[in-house]
């Protein structure tokens, strides 16, 4: 008969085994990519833009418009977000309004990033006629990473001890007072790695800029924000299925540079989370 | 003492005009989420539901022909709604299980430092976009595939079923672990006090605890699969046919809005039936989001800004 | 002595539950009134009502009147903001802000207006001179306030409620969370605030309160058992059940 102790071990055991199952070839894969990406990257694939076809040159073009895509997204969705949030925390009332709020961002968050593409097409494109511009994608992006940034800041404010807000309310400070001068400098660090979060998955988005600011092709960067740009993930899409004859390390190399983008965000988010966790283990020794 | 002149009055209205501005601002600020979900809705019925003044509303859901350029066009989602549905139950199929055994393994079992390691290599692993999900899937895994099961081709319902998987454990995995951690110590502390094992605690303790908040975890992570474009895009084969097997290449309705919306004139019925497709769409995930709520709100709560 | 604040059939609720039936209750001026009572009877929830700090709270309701000065604070014209001005509020656990010392301290002003520095370093100075913590933290005022210890850190924050000027200080069970010598340190210089300050605290020590106090009233339920000078009630009360409390019969 097997002891309870064996089938114990053998269960995590197993459990572990799916778990690296499940990690290892994916690192794997990315390794590969990596690997198969550097052997790609130049100072030319960086800072050229795409000739031939896009079947040579670089990706100079791409990475700039990925940049003001992202930058601009953020400049949309920051505002409106922390707004939304610190009404959600410091201000709302239990009442119908605020119940709706969150229901509506719930839902946002739900809705699949294609069909945000369809109504920024739909309402930025074609309604307000700005055309596929980087202004549309920005606004659209924006749209899509709001809840994430209204969720994640909302878990920021929400750490901040009330002790804080009680103190400073005592003292005579007002409500803007003190989510000024209290809560938002004690939440920043948080709201900001919420925000790099955000920016990260805009970043990486493909279905919402497809119809509304995405080229295949500009020869030249855009002139204003009613240009459309190149982008990376479209980029990436257009030539590895789209156009015949890319070569196969083109692609890998834009493959590893939106991974570097997007990666590199990410990890700075991570960094930065833990190095809040670790800093408040300290405080609260 | 009591001849002190009167202290409370209203010293100044204007800070509390100034409050009270800032407070209506962030009202609404906090409104425009209201008003971009309507947004939303509203203009996928504006530009799609002329779609159903052409097919019967039934027709276009039930129809199994989708032929957008012959005359007279015809719009019958069912290959694609069919399309979706193969690809999201093969990777909940694959996601659900994995995903959970991952998650018990990280709460449960794994060494603090394997622990941490761990969840933030799933935090990055969620990080990447899903067209580098699907680029990968396309030159790696779908020649690999395609010699493992000696396929005349690999782009298929099952390819896109386990790209879609890995894309949607990182969702799974971290919300479930979420879930797991939050089951009280002194369940466990009581189960290991009357002679349980660990093993025997996790399965008939710790998991049944953890029920909802892990039900909630995969119908998330469901909700992501449905709505993923670009990787079934890339990796699903693409033809617009009623798939019969996992091995049949198959479109889904978001990959079908991707490929189609740059053919499309503005205002015409192939331009309208996408929209209807999104419609369609909307109307899934938020079913799938409603229910999600109504199961697990208070166990996800303000941590699932994190997993979006 | 004349009456700084009053309340009268002030009751209070949270939701349906009634936490303050009917108090009437004078605070006499620069003096120290202590509440007392066991927990649960409504002395914290008496003690926010006198700075509104219970609207904070979601759900409370409030029903009678609080006056100071003989004004009534819950008047709608009132500006709980400038209210809290004049009547501070000291909390069980120290709560200084994750800033430095001397921006704990001019905290108060700087929301209040007072922009240049040489008036604010003269009130931090003041301040903490007027809360005994000066001489502590003279050399350290731009390091966080979190390194203190609990004993400067409840101080810090009697300093940060100086700096408003208040006319009241309202205290929570302040000594509740420090150490015996802390707590000594604490209630001498109550003894010196009062001079200027008319306070108000809540202790469930009944030897701190036989110890710092001019008046003590006693809670039980929600009401007001009985109020009188502190030796009177710590000596010959007149209630029966303020004398089983006083005498330990109650938790």
């Amino acid at each position: 008969m097997i002891s309870k102790r064996m089938i114990e071990k053998i269960g995590f055991s197993v459990l572990g085994i799916l778990t690296l199952l499940a990690v290892l070839p994916v690192l794997g894969i990315i390794a590969y990519l990596v690997i198969r990406g550097c052997a790609a990257l130049s100072w030319e694939f960086l800072t050229q833009p795409p000739h031939n076809f896009l079947s040579a040159g670089g990706v100079f073009p791409a990475i700039v418009g990925t940049l003001l895509l992202t930058i601009g997204t953020i400049l949309v969705a920051l505002p409106l977000g922390i707004g939304t949030a610190i009404y959600l925390v410091e201000y709302s009332e239990r009442n119908l309004f605020t119940a709706v709020v969150r229901t509506a961002v719930v839902n946002l968050a739900g809705v699949p990033s294609v069909v945000y593409g369809l109504f920024g097409l739909g309402i930025f494109v074609l309604m307000l006629k700005l055309g596929r511009s980087l202004i549309a994608g920005v606004l659209t992006l924006g749209l899509l990473i709001l809840p994430i940034i209204i969720s994640t800041a909302e878990e920021a404010l929400r750490s901040v001890p009330e002790d804080f807000r009680h103190a400073s309310l005592a003292l005579g400070a007002t409500r803007w007072q003190t989510v000024r001068y209290i809560v938002l400098p004690s939440a920043m660090p948080s709201i900001l790695t919420g925000a790099i979060l955000g920016i990260g998955r805009a970043a990486g988005e493909t279905a919402p800029i497809m119809f509304t600011a995405a080229a295949v092709y500009m020869p030249g960067l855009p002139r204003s924000i009613f240009d459309q740009v190149m982008a990376l993930p479209y980029h990436l899409y257009v030539i590895s299925t789209t156009v015949p004859n890319v070569p196969e390390h083109m692609a890998f190399g834009s493959a590893l540079v939106l991974l570097i983008i997007v990666g590199g965000l990410n990890f700075a988010a991570v960094v930065l989370r833990l190095r809040m966790r670790l800093k408040r283990m300290k405080l609260s020794r | 003492m009591g001849t002190k002149e009167v202290i409370i009055t209203v010293e100044s209205i204007k800070p509390k005009f100034f409050e009270k501005l800032i407070q209506n601002i962030l009202k609404l600020t906090a409104g425009t989420t209201i008003l971009v979900l309507f947004l939303i809705f509203f203009f996928l019925l504006k530009e799609g539901y002329g779609i159903f003044s052409y097919v019967s509303l039934r027709d276009f859901i039930l129809g199994t022909q989708w032929l957008p350029e012959t005359t007279p066009p015809k719009f019958g989602a069912l290959p694609l709604i069919k399309g979706s549905l193969y690809v999201t139950v093969g990777a909940t199929l694959i996601a659900v299980p994995i995903g959970i055994s991952v998650a018990v393994f990280l709460a449960e079992a794994a060494p603090p430092m394997l622990r941490e390691v761990l969840k933030a290599v799933i935090e990055l692993l969620a990080g990447i976009p899903s067209v580098v999900y699907g680029f990968l899937g396309l030159t790696i895994l779908a020649p690999f595939i395609k010699e493992l099961f000696n396929l005349s081709s690999a782009l298929c319902a099952f390819t896109a079923s386990i790209v879609l998987a890995l894309m949607s454990l990182p969702t799974i995995v971290s919300i479930s672990e979420d879930v797991l951690t939050t089951v009280p110590k002194e369940y466990r502390e009581a189960s290991l006090a009357l002679g349980a094992t660990k093993w025997e605690t996790t399965l008939k303790i710790v998991i049944p605890a953890a029920r909802t908040g892990l039900i909630a975890a995969a119908m998330l992570g469901i909700g992501r699969a449905i709505g993923e474009t670009m990787a079934v895009l890339m990796v699903a084969g693409n033809a617009v046919m009623l798939p019969h097997s996992f091995f049949d290449p198959v479109r889904t309705i978001t990959a079908n809005i991707a490929a189609e919306m740059g053919e499309t004139v503005h205002g015409g019925l192939h331009y309208q039936a996408l929209f209807g497709l999104g419609i369609v769409l909307f109307v899934i995930t938020f079913i799938i989001n409603f229910l999600t709520n109504i199961l697990a709100a208070d166990k996800l709560g303000m941590k699932r800004g994190r997993y979006l | 002595m004349g009456i700084k604040m009053e309340t009268k059939n002030l009751s209070i609720y949270y939701k349906n539950y009634k936490a303050l039936n009917s108090v009437s209750l004078p605070i006499k001026e620069n003096a120290v009134t202590a509440l007392i009572g066991p927990s649960g009877c409504g002395k914290t929830t008496f003690l926010r009502s006198l700075n509104r700090m219970i609207e904070v709270i979601e759900g409370a309701r409030i029903e009678g009147n609080v006056l100071l000065d003989g004004k009534n604070i819950y008047d709608p014209e009132v500006d709980p903001v400038e209210l809290r001005k004049k009547v501070g509020m000291v909390f069980q656990k120290p709560n200084p802000f994750p800033m430095s010392i001397f921006d704990n301290v001019a905290y108060g002003p700087r929301i209040h207006g007072v922009k240049k520095k040489p008036l604010l370093e003269e009130i931090v100075e003041k301040s903490l001179k007027a809360a005994a913590l000066w001489d502590e933290v003279k050399d350290r005022l731009y390091e966080s306030a979190l390194g203190l210890s609990g004993g400067q850190q409840q101080r810090l924050v009697i300093a940060r409620v100086l700096a408003v000027e208040p006319q009241v200080i309202l205290m929570d069970e302040p000594a509740s969370a420090l150490d015996p010598i802390s707590t000594a340190k604490l209630e001498d210089l109550i003894e010196q605030l009062k001079e200027k300050y008319t306070i108000v605290i809540v202790t469930h020590n009944m030897q701190q309160a036989a110890r710092i106090s001019d008046y003590t009233a006693f809670f039980l339920n929600g009401e007001l058992v009985e109020y009188d000078e502190t030796r009177i009630i710590f000596t010959t009360p007149k209630e029966k059940r303020t004398e089983d409390y006083i005498t330990g019969r109650f938790g």
